[in-house]
């Protein structure tokens, strides 16, 4: 799924689980063996260097739920391989996590299997309440690790990082211990959190997941999937990360937004929202749903809103069909709303809209704005305030 | 009184300079701001709107007195420049830039802390004591000395507080944006304690967003520990749960950083909350019989 950016919060990006397994080889944590292919027969072909009687092919998609959906397959020959590599490359996977539409499959990975004797999770994220990098671990693998946290809380063992020295060796023993690890698997878990500590420092990673750990059939310890979020903030620094991401699994209006650093997300409701500012953008479309009204969209144009970046967000805003209606609301701050105002109406008779425009000016010059909007000739309607934004827009796309 | 800066605040600026940096520092002089000097790296002994032009911050506070920083240096710079500031005896650091690393971020604070400043943001507006001391991006003309304490993880909705409360002419006593990043140099709970201990401020307002857990610890910190009334908002009940980044954050925190929940958890502790963005004001009027 393309990152979800409603509040302030970093975009991150997202890896591929064979990505992931890329970055978790390099770092000395152990995988499968496996291959990528983009077309059946480099699926088929694949098989030459792999071994087993049994192999599995997973569909590379940025969604969970894969496994449910169809998108994962366990399989005996090369024959079957290129069937189901087949059958999946070019089609789009539906899961839990992803829209109707669901996400492109142009990639597979197909990997070695193994005897699993256990499941566990290990993962690491940046805890915003303690302000460190935080291992998580348990012995409930294979399952929603939030539906672990709700139901069973008790089964998830934690340990803080400290960032002057990274992951001590007593920690991976206390969580080892915790797991029900023995003998040689505490050294291989020793091995592989130390790895996986080392990982999310220096690649800037938000989150990392192995879920399921699992125990082979022979006691060792195995990444069976992996799931990496990297800090968009840091990517400037990691340009072969930079290369791994893959835009088809992005949402295509939000893809366009990010080109003209605007932040967007899809809703499904009516009324197109334009806001500057995170908070105030989610502020209005909580008012829009509060007088009655459905927001189409969150969308932050960010501190400077020039003709051009409006032009752009409004065509965005129209892409949507369900659009019937538009409310622009700006803070100036300290930016003049004659200016804007301006902006708008320029941007709007360039994209030439249909649907009504509410447009609330608040800061420098906003009596100015107000009447530049009013005598323009469009059809924009000025309002005073939130509330009085939110009612002219709602009953606009009312009538 | 006010909280944390005041007419007596001497503020520098790191990247005094640059385009944004100019602009700001512009606005912050005739805002009535006290404005020492600026650091440049390399065009130290320069004058700049009047101002002297320092290589460095050490040098900056040993010539002009500076207790305060403000940052807008670019993102990938700014670990490097909190660090700077905290080293060299700043005792109140102001970043504006957005768009940091969290594990920068996650660093320079720990230097902050060990050298005992204060940290506000980044990804903030900045901070303001109104006809006093204005840091940072913020409108000046619409705030109003007077009574309100505003603290904000939003930028635009910060403003909108402000108006809500010069407008029936509440004023405000110090308006703090701490930012919206994962790593804010000071929480909610930061503000919340000094607006208690601060005679002028004779109410508080706290705007919240979705996702993490800060409005919540805040909620438990005012139940114990503020007296004075609360008026509170969280923006995002519409906004469907994130993917990913909001569900790891949650698992940590034990399923909490909906809007629903917080507003529980704030209503819980005898915080007056509000629903609508544009009732911050009236909610004032009603938490204080103002």
């Amino acid at each position: 799924m393309a990152p979800q950016n409603y509040s302030n919060e970093n975009i991150s990006m997202n890896l591929h689980e064979y990505q992931a397994k890329e970055l978790f080889r390099r770092y000395g944590m152990p995988v499968p063996n496996s291959m990528v292919a983009t077309t059946a027969d480099a699926a088929r072909a694949a098989c030459d260097s792999l071994s087993g009687s049994k192999l599995v092919v997973k569909a590379q998609v940025h969604a969970g739920g894969r496994g449910k959906a169809g998108g994962v397959k366990l399989v005996d020959s090369p024959a079957e391989v290129h069937q189901f590599a087949g059958e999946l490359i070019g089609k789009n996977l539906v899961t839990f996590q992803t829209d109707a539409n669901g996400q492109p499959v142009h990639k597979v990975l197909v990997e070695e299997t193994c005897e699993i004797a256990n499941e566990l999770y290990l993962g690491a994220v940046i805890d915003r309440a303690s302000q460190r990098v935080v291992i998580m671990a348990s012995t409930e693998g294979g399952m929603e690790i939030e539906k672990v946290a709700e139901e069973t809380p008790e089964k998830i063992l934690k340990a803080t990082v400290n960032p002057l020295v990274g992951v001590m060796p007593y920690q991976c023993r206390e969580l080892a211990f915790g797991l029900g690890l023995k003998g040689d698997q505490i050294k291989q878990f020793s091995k592989l959190l130390t790895g996986l500590g080392k990982l999310f420092v220096a690649e800037d990673l938000a989150l990392v997941e192995i879920n399921p750990l699992v125990i082979t059939g022979s006691g060792d310890l195995l990444c069976l999937d992996g799931k990496i979020n990297i800090d968009g903030n840091a990517l400037y620094r990691h340009p072969d990360l930079v290369e791994m991401r893959d835009v088809s699994q992005e949402d295509e209006r939000e893809l366009r937004a990010s080109e003209w650093d605007l932040n967007y997300v899809a809703l499904d409701g009516t009324i197109g929202c334009m806001v500057n500012g995170a908070g105030l953008a989610m502020a209005t479309m909580d008012i829009v749903k509060l007088h009655g009204g459905a927001p189409a969209n969150f969308l932050d144009v960010g501190g400077t809103a020039t003709k051009e970046r409006v032009a752009e967000a409004l065509k965005i805003i129209l892409s949507d069909g369900n659009v019937q209606g538009i409310l622009v609301n700006i803070f100036g701050g300290i930016v003049r709303c004659d200016l804007i105002a301006e902006g708008i109406i320029a941007a709007v008779g360039e994209v030439g809209i249909e649907v009504p425009v509410v447009v609330r000016l608040e800061g420098n010059n906003a009596d100015k704005g107000a009447e530049l909007l009013n005598n323009s000739g469009l059809n924009l309607i000025a309002a005073n305030d939130l509330s009085d934004a939110a009612n002219k827009i709602v009953a606009a796309v009312g009538e | 009184m006010s909280v944390l800066v005041n007419k007596h605040t001497k503020v520098i600026c790191q990247g005094f300079t640059g385009r944004q940096g100019t602009f700001h520092s512009e606005q912050a002089i005739a805002y009535g701001t006290q404005m020492v000097g600026g650091v440049t790296p390399g065009k130290g002994g320069s004058e700049h709107l009047g101002l002297p032009v320092f290589n460095t911050v050490r040098d900056a506070v040993e010539c002009s007195g500076a207790n305060a920083s403000v940052i807008y240096v670019p993102a990938p710079f700014c670990k490097d420049s909190i660090i700077e500031a905290a080293e060299s005896g700043i005792e109140l650091i102001v970043c504006i830039t957005e768009g940091i690393p969290t594990l920068d971020m996650l660093q320079a604070k720990l230097v902050v802390e060990a050298n005992g400043a204060r940290l506000i943001g980044p990804n903030c507006p900045g901070i303001i004591t109104p006809g006093e001391c204005k840091i940072g991006i913020m409108p000046g003309h619409i705030h109003q000395p007077g009574k309100v304490g505003i603290v904000s993880r939003s930028g635009t909705l910060t403003y909108e507080c402000v108006k809500q409360t010069s407008d029936p002419g509440y004023g405000q006593s110090t308006c703090i944006g701490i930012g919206g990043d994962p790593i804010p140099g000071t929480s909610f709970i930061d503000a919340l304690g000094m607006f208690q201990d601060d005679p002028q401020t004779e109410a508080i307002l706290m705007v919240g967003e979705i996702g993490g857990s800060a409005e919540e610890e805040a909620a438990e910190f005012i139940q114990s520990n503020v007296t004075k009334p609360v008026v509170s908002y969280i923006a995002g009940v519409t906004a469907p749960k994130g993917k990913r980044m909001g569900h790891a954050g949650a698992i940590i925190a034990g399923g909490k950083g909906t809007a629903a929940e917080k507003f529980a958890a704030l209503e819980r502790a005898g915080v007056h909350t509000v629903r609508s963005p544009a009732e911050l004001g009236d909610g004032v009027t009603a938490a204080t019989g103002w």
